[in-house]
């Protein structure tokens, strides 16, 4: 019994899902960002997986390399952002940069 | 130094989570031989024992990600998730993407958040905050997503052709420069931009006085 596409997606859907229920629980910036590559590489597997079992050919796999420099750059960015919020409010707390709510 | 309350909970969460495996490899026996697409064929291999390994590195890693109350240990579950992750990659016969997966993510981003981990708190400290909210809730959304995912990989009919193996590397090399060269060009450009504005957002402001 060699893993099957069930296989993989019960792997990818479990990892989505508890990227996403890290993104909703984090208080701080920097875990909300891990939860996020979390969810990434869920579908990322999803992508892999279906280009190998169903569609065939490279495509998914390059899709795959341009998720994951994006996902680099979100991290750049989103990390840089991170240090700027702690520069101004000097917490990291999401609920604490609200500047803009009232 | 950690209270019998918490130790209870770790456990109970670590069997929720081996008993959610547990469930999901037991599902997919009836779900696989329900749909014919392929027959229960063959004794466990060192081959599954290898897989399964792998996908419980990648789900424990990404559960400690998610429940870990010190960020640091979030941010080695991560990087047990993203070496699982590189495992299945391999195990999907996607030895380039693998590799990429371990320089990019482990080498760069992983990198990163350590280093943000690091500049956002007083190294001091010795609880390192990170707290949660609204376990109920969010647990509760997750669950139903899981669900509905999880409907849709098992029932629906995909069209699983038979597949081989070979090296992706060589190929993809030809396909980024000819079928996806705008789309590369265009990554190098954004990360360019990237580059520019993450030294922009995160550099302290020097004014000339």
């Amino acid at each position: 019994m060699i893993p099957t596409l069930s296989h993989y997606l019960a792997v990818a859907a479990l990892l989505f899902a508890l990227g996403l229920f890290t993104v909703l629980t984090r208080r701080n910036a920097v875990a909300v960002l891990m939860g996020v590559e979390l969810m990434l590489n869920g579908s990322n597997v999803n992508l892999v997986a279906f280009n190998k079992f169903v569609v065939g050919g490279l495509t998914g796999q390059a899709f795959t390399l341009f998720v994951v420099v994006l996902a680099a750059a979100e991290a750049a960015v989103g990390l840089a952002i991170v240090l700027s919020i702690f520069h101004t409010f000097k917490t990291i707390d999401v609920r604490a940069a609200d500047l803009m709510r009232e | 130094m950690r209270t019998p309350k918490k130790l209870i909970a770790w456990t109970v969460g670590s069997a929720a989570v081996i008993g959610a495996v547990g469930v999901l490899s037991a599902r997919l026996s009836p779900a696989l031989a329900a749909g014919g697409r392929r027959p229960i064929a063959g004794p466990f291999t060192l081959a599954d024992g290898i897989f399964y390994a792998v996908a419980a590195l990648t789900i424990g890693g990404a559960a400690a990600v998610a429940l870990s109350r010190n960020i640091l240990y979030s941010a080695l579950g991560l990087l047990a998730s993203l070496l699982g992750v590189a495992g299945l990659y391999a195990f999907l016969s996607a030895d380039f993407i693998a590799v990429a997966q371990v320089m990019i993510y482990i080498g760069g981003v992983l990198v990163l958040i350590l280093f943000a981990v690091m500049l956002t708190n007083r190294i001091g400290e010795v609880n390192i905050s990170n707290a949660s909210m609204g376990w109920a809730s969010a647990g509760l959304l997750s669950a139903v997503m899981l669900a509905m995912i999880l409907v849709v990989a098992f029932e629906v009919p995909w069209p699983v052709r038979s597949t081989g193996s070979a090296p992706t590397t060589a190929p993809i090399g030809h396909a980024l420069l000819q079928q996806w060269l705008l789309p590369f060009e265009l990554a190098s450009l954004i990360l360019l931009a990237t580059l520019i504005g993450a030294i922009i957002i995160a550099r302290k402001e020097i004014r000339a006085d």
